[in-house]
């Protein structure tokens, strides 16, 4: 007999619509374990995506610290104070430059008299030890050829002594936050798979649940894929309703925090502001949400509708 | 319609069928019977491919069952109505939705599958309750959903296990009055029941099942059936 099937992509849509409003039913019906289950998957999704946010924050910060990457240029001891914010100015009109702050030797002292608790002792010094110094702040901040190419022409001028250019410390700390991007990604993986087992093992219940059911609409000749459609959307919604606690999560989990952290930042002197999840992240804990919602119950599906059969 | 060759079934060590050949053809309606354990079940579920025979040949309108993979259990088995003992209905769906099932499983649209419903269940004399919920029903009238949803399909062949195992001989007569109107129309029906006194009367085609063989046939000129048979009448 021909299948009597009411064609067209809008019949499709139709009941695909139908069972998805009904598994939401089904799972608004029981409130209270839905919610248990949406919020385990609430949390394994918030954990990973939370430090994700931790890392990006400290990342935008090391970001700010690269792009100020400066050199300081120690000029020859004899330089004049004069020729010096000459020079200074020569620089700072280079396109690949952004600003140059010109510290004479004299401040310089001054600042290492400060700061370094050997006032006394320095003023014993008869001449100031220090040369005048350029700090050079390069516009072509992550262009490494650029920089290199800056750096030689800044040490290839007569006045200069040495130049100074210390990135080590921003490398590691890069390495450092790559190193906990890969240890988030690896606990990811593995809360994805907590993800999938929690949703497989709910939806396994739910099928033992309704095992009469799924007899019966065997007998009457319904396909495995007709049988298994309500439990992948009671999935899919698990993970999507997941997703959408774990954007609410890590929302309220960035609000305790900002006032801390910006009381930190504050006393570095640093407007850091932490910023949230952007439109892509969401949708991405979103995405994965639902993702893992639907695969899970469809391994569940798989493994333990065949099982059921009329006897 | 339906074709059996030398069909043996084992479970377990018995056989609940043995080197059963048997006949039915298209239009017929004939009565399956025996003790309880004589193999009426299992010929049933045989047919319905709930079960694979462990020896032997069938053939249900015109396809050899040896062939329908599992995959392709559920088409075949749309063809085929199926009325069951205990009902089988689903008791979280109105009877609208029990009987609309078969035709939303195969994707029927709306406006069709209310009208086939509507038409199911005034076939049945349920045409006003199909708002209600199962359980509210009488026993009789859950027999009656399910006849209703056995049909919606139009099936060329509708199998019945004990339709009226649980009904009383008034209902029972009344059941088996339906499926005789089914009949009428040209649908194939084979009906197991152990009840010889209410399809004694009837005068179709019996096929008498014992201890998974076939103890022989009877039609409309035995009425009460063979001597031998109407000492195993009491048995459950």
């Amino acid at each position: 007999m021909a299948e009597r099937r009411s064609g067209g992509p809008g019949a499709w849509l139709a009941r695909h619509g139908e069972t998805a409003v009904a598994a939401l039913g089904r799972l608004a019906a029981q409130p209270l374990s839905t919610l248990l289950t949406v919020l385990v998957i609430a949390i394994t999704l918030a954990l990973p995506a939370g430090l994700h946010l931790g890392v990006k924050n400290a990342a935008r910060l090391s970001g700010g610290w690269e792009s100020a990457v400066d050199f300081s240029v120690y000029l020859d001891m004899g330089t004049a104070e004069d020729d010096a914010r000459r020079l200074a100015g020569i620089i700072e009109s280079r396109a690949d430059v952004e600003r140059v702050e010109f510290i004479s030797a004299a401040e310089a002292l001054a600042d290492f008299k400060a700061g370094s608790g050997f006032g006394d002792a320095l003023d014993a010094l008869d001449d100031n030890p220090l040369p005048h110094t350029l700090v050079v702040r390069p516009a072509v901040a992550g262009n490494d050829a650029l920089i290199e190419l800056l750096r030689e022409e800044l040490a290839n001028l007569p006045e200069t002594d040495v130049v100074q250019l210390d990135t080590a410390w921003v490398q590691r700390f890069n390495a450092a936050l790559d190193l906990i991007r890969r240890v988030i990604l690896i606990t990811a993986l593995l809360l994805g798979a907590a993800v999938i087992i929690v949703i497989g093992n709910t939806i396994r219940l739910d099928i033992q649940n309704r095992r009469d059911e799924i007899v019966v609409t065997k007998l009457i000749g319904a396909s495995a894929g007709f049988i298994r459609r309500p439990f992948l959307y009671s999935g899919l919604w698990y993970g999507v309703g997941g997703g959408l606690l774990a954007l609410a999560l890590v929302a309220v989990s960035l609000w305790l925090t900002s006032e801390a952290v910006a009381r930190l930042a504050g006393l570095y002197g640093s407007g850091l502001q932490l910023s949230g999840l952007d439109w892509r992240e969401s949708l991405t804990v979103l995405g994965t949400g639902a993702f893992l919602g639907w695969f899970g119950s469809w391994f569940a599906a798989a493994r333990h509708m065949r099982r059921i059969e009329p006897r | 319609m339906i074709h059996l060759e030398n069909i043996t079934k084992r479970y377990a060590g018995h056989d609940a069928l043995q080197r059963l050949t048997l006949d039915v053809d298209a239009g017929e309606m004939v009565f399956v019977t025996g003790h309880s354990g004589a193999g009426k079940s299992t010929l049933l579920k045989l047919i319905a491919l709930i079960e694979r025979p462990t020896r032997g040949r069938i053939v249900v309108n015109n396809q050899d069952l040896a062939k329908v993979g599992r995959r392709r259990i559920p088409r075949y088995r749309r063809d085929i109505g199926m009325v069951f003992q205990d009902h089988k209905l689903l008791f979280d769906r109105n009877v609208f939705e029990n009987v609309a099932l078969p035709l939303v499983i195969t994707g029927t649209g709306k406006r069709e599958i209310g009208r086939r419903v509507r038409a199911a269940l005034d076939q049945v004399g349920l045409l006003r309750r199909e708002k209600q919920m199962p359980e509210t029903l009488s026993s009789g009238e859950q027999q009656r959903v399910g006849i209703a949803r056995a049909i919606v399909g139009r099936p060329t062949l509708l199998i019945a296990d004990e339709p009226t195992g649980n009904l009383d001989p008034e209902l029972s007569l009344e059941t088996m009055r339906l499926f005789e109107r089914f009949n009428d129309v040209g649908v194939t029906l084979m009906i197991a029941s152990h009840d010889l006194h209410l399809i004694g009367g009837m005068g179709h085609r019996r096929i008498v099942l014992d201890n998974g063989m076939l103890a022989g046939e009877t039609g409309d000129e035995e009425p009460d059936g063979p001597a031998w048979l109407r000492e195993t009448r009491s048995d459950g």
